[in-house]
């Protein structure tokens, strides 16, 4: 199994959300997060006063697959989110050890 | 009884009536009718309510005297009309420190000291009140010396609800005094502007008990108090003959000034000019602003202290500046910046309420416009590029907008007081008022900045060294960067977590 962490920009949420599950991929967890890489950020003046904004606003996804599954979901996520601006993101391959479904007990690839 | 001791009993009662019938017969004699006043004399005192003068003067005699015992119904008694916008008019003040001013500054600093700002404009609203009732109002309004008025006032002694004649002819005394008490609470709450953040609640409340006694109360005494030294308006004998409507001096000029000097001994906040200090909540800030828009006809136009055409002048012309410097300062900002800002606006606003302040009551429509031009450029200038270069942390810019403004105010109502605008100017001032643009009130006005800015800047100086070596003004390191309003009320401003249970 791997662990694949992406960060996406925001606006792209939906594509890549549709294209997963043209995938395969069932499952996914978004979180809100800030982040920069070699994109710099913006500046904002509040009456004199600037203020550079160096962290930008991402989503970060957290999806499980199995072993054959995980080059499509890369595949997947890499179209689905490139604009190809600078600031379009990453992604990350993990290895995974275990995985569980609560409800039913199931583990390994049964769980993802 | 006999016949004749029944005889003898009636005529004792009789002698012993007639003295009484003589007491009676002297008594009528004495409490001979008040002398009454003429069907003329009563109307020309219901005409005095309308015209907001004395209604007494139509019952003076050829020497100038009243006679013994004369009065009308009129006399004596609050207006109901002009009682009334006075009342409308005090709770208007109030609600531009509480909330307006509350929401506008707490907008402005980060989340973890919103309430911190709040917490010092409740406290100054209850804390200023008791001061103000237990000496200040005295010190401030009876008459006692051209700087400081006496202790006739203590504990509101005497303030009913009759007027008081040397400040109104038809607002409830006591009425009078609420007034100015909400000019009291705000002059302070506005110096919290340029030290937020950084200094800690009880440096704020010593700093400010001491700041009303040695800076607030003369300086109201000398604009306002009947004997003030520098009220030119209703003082002949006034030692610097300068006009100030609402208070560009008493309140802007000493909130503003003073505010510079205290934020240098404070010191920076931490982290200035590495860590973003935005604005947390611009919403907030800009709902202050619409409070405090409203609120102001109260401080402008009440400062009339009647329902008259010197009001109905304050109110218009407090409009227009407001207005025009609200618009003023965001175009100057979509010009050199490419966008204007919701900031822009209001502190254009505010910029605008300062700056016709002073001149509210004194200066024409006309006059009104071409200082709200002014309020939205001179303000905006100064925020935008001098503050940057003179590197200081005015957090709020109470120096920028309140201390900038208010001394520009005070210039221009020098420059832009018109007779055609206040015929009240006349009484005291018609040598110095000539309708021209560099008449002898300017002089007059340059010189009540000067001894403003002297008594803040001084009596800053003392007081904010004085409170720092005896209890500091800063809290720890690590009291500010946790916020203020953790480490000086234990509270949060927001609980956002999702989940409860975290």
């Amino acid at each position: 199994m791997k662990f694949i962490i992406a960060i996406i920009k925001p606006f792209r949420l939906t594509e890549v959300r549709e294209a997963l599950s043209a995938a395969g991929v069932e499952g996914l967890t978004v979180t809100e997060v800030k982040g920069f890489g070699r994109q710099k950020g913006h500046t904002e003046i509040y009456r004199g006063s600037e203020y550079t904004v160096d962290f930008l606003p991402k989503l970060k996804l957290e999806l499980a697959v199995a072993d054959e599954v995980a080059g499509k979901a890369i595949a997947a996520i890499s179209a689905a989110a490139r604009t190809e601006k600078i600031g379009d993101g990453k992604i990350f391959v993990l290895p995974l050890e275990h995985a569980m479904r609560i409800r039913t007990g199931e583990t390994g690839d049964m769980a993802i | 009884m006999t016949r004749l001791t029944h005889t003898l009993r009636h005529w004792a009662l009789y002698v012993l009536c007639l003295p009484l019938l003589g007491l009676t017969i002297r008594a009528e004699q004495a409490a001979a009718p008040a002398p009454q006043p003429t069907l003329e004399q009563r109307v020309a005192g219901l005409e005095a309510y309308l015209n907001n003068s004395d209604p007494s003067a139509p019952l003076k005699d050829a020497k100038g005297n009243i006679p013994a015992g004369l009065t009308t119904p009129s006399v004596g008694v609050p207006g109901p009309g002009h009682n009334a916008w006075q009342m409308t008019s005090t709770a208007l003040v109030l609600f531009m420190t509480l909330p307006g001013l509350a929401l506008f500054y707490g907008g402005l600093v980060r989340r973890k000291n919103v309430l911190s700002v709040m917490a010092q404009c409740l406290l100054l609203a209850g804390w200023v009140t008791i001061l103000w009732w237990a000496c200040g109002y005295s010190l401030a309004f009876h008459s006692g010396n051209p700087f400081l008025g006496g202790l006739g006032f203590a504990g509101l002694d005497g303030v009913n609800s009759a007027p008081n004649t040397d400040y109104s002819a038809w607002v409830s005394h006591n009425v009078f005094s609420m007034y100015q008490l909400m000019f009291a609470i705000i002059t302070p709450a506005l110096i919290v502007g340029s030290i937020a953040e950084r200094m800690k609640f009880s440096a704020i409340f010593l700093f400010m008990t001491a700041w009303m006694f040695v800076v607030y109360f003369p300086m109201a005494h000398m604009v306002w108090g009947i004997d003030g030294f520098m009220n030119g308006v209703w003082n002949p004998h006034a030692g610097i003959k300068a006009i100030d409507f609402a208070g560009g001096t008493v309140v802007h000029m000493t909130s503003g000034w003073s505010a510079l000097i205290l934020c240098l001994i404070l010191g920076k906040r931490l982290g200035f000019g590495k860590t973003p200090m935005a604005p947390h909540n611009l919403v907030l800030c800009m709902v202050g602003t619409g409070m405090l828009w409203v609120g102001w006809y109260g401080f402008n136009a009440g400062s009339a202290v009647a329902a008259d055409v010197v009001a109905a002048n304050a109110f218009t012309t407090t409009t227009l500046a407001t207005a025009v410097a609200s618009f003023v300062w965001p175009m100057m900002e979509w010009l050199v910046r490419k966008k204007p800002s919701v900031l822009g606006f209001c502190s254009g606003a505010v910029a605008g309420l300062v700056v016709i302040t002073p001149a509210c009551g004194f200066v024409t429509a006309g006059g009104a416009v071409a200082i709200g031009i002014f309020a939205g450029l001179v303000p905006w200038f100064f925020c935008f590029k001098v503050k940057g270069w003179l590197g200081y942390d005015d957090a709020l810019d109470t120096f920028g907008v309140h201390a900038v403004g208010g001394t520009m105010g005070a210039f221009l109502t020098g420059v832009l007081a018109r007779n055609a605008a206040n015929a009240n100017l006349a009484t005291n001032l018609k040598d110095k008022v000539t309708d021209t643009l560099l008449q002898p009130l300017v002089w007059e006005q340059l010189k009540a900045i000067g001894l403003t800015i002297a008594i803040a800047v001084v009596g800053t100086t003392v007081i904010g060294y004085a409170v720092k070596a005896l209890i500091g003004l800063r809290p720890t390191q690590e009291g500010e960067s946790t916020g203020l309003d953790l480490t000086d009320h234990g509270e949060e401003g927001y609980i956002m977590e999702s989940s409860s249970e975290l």
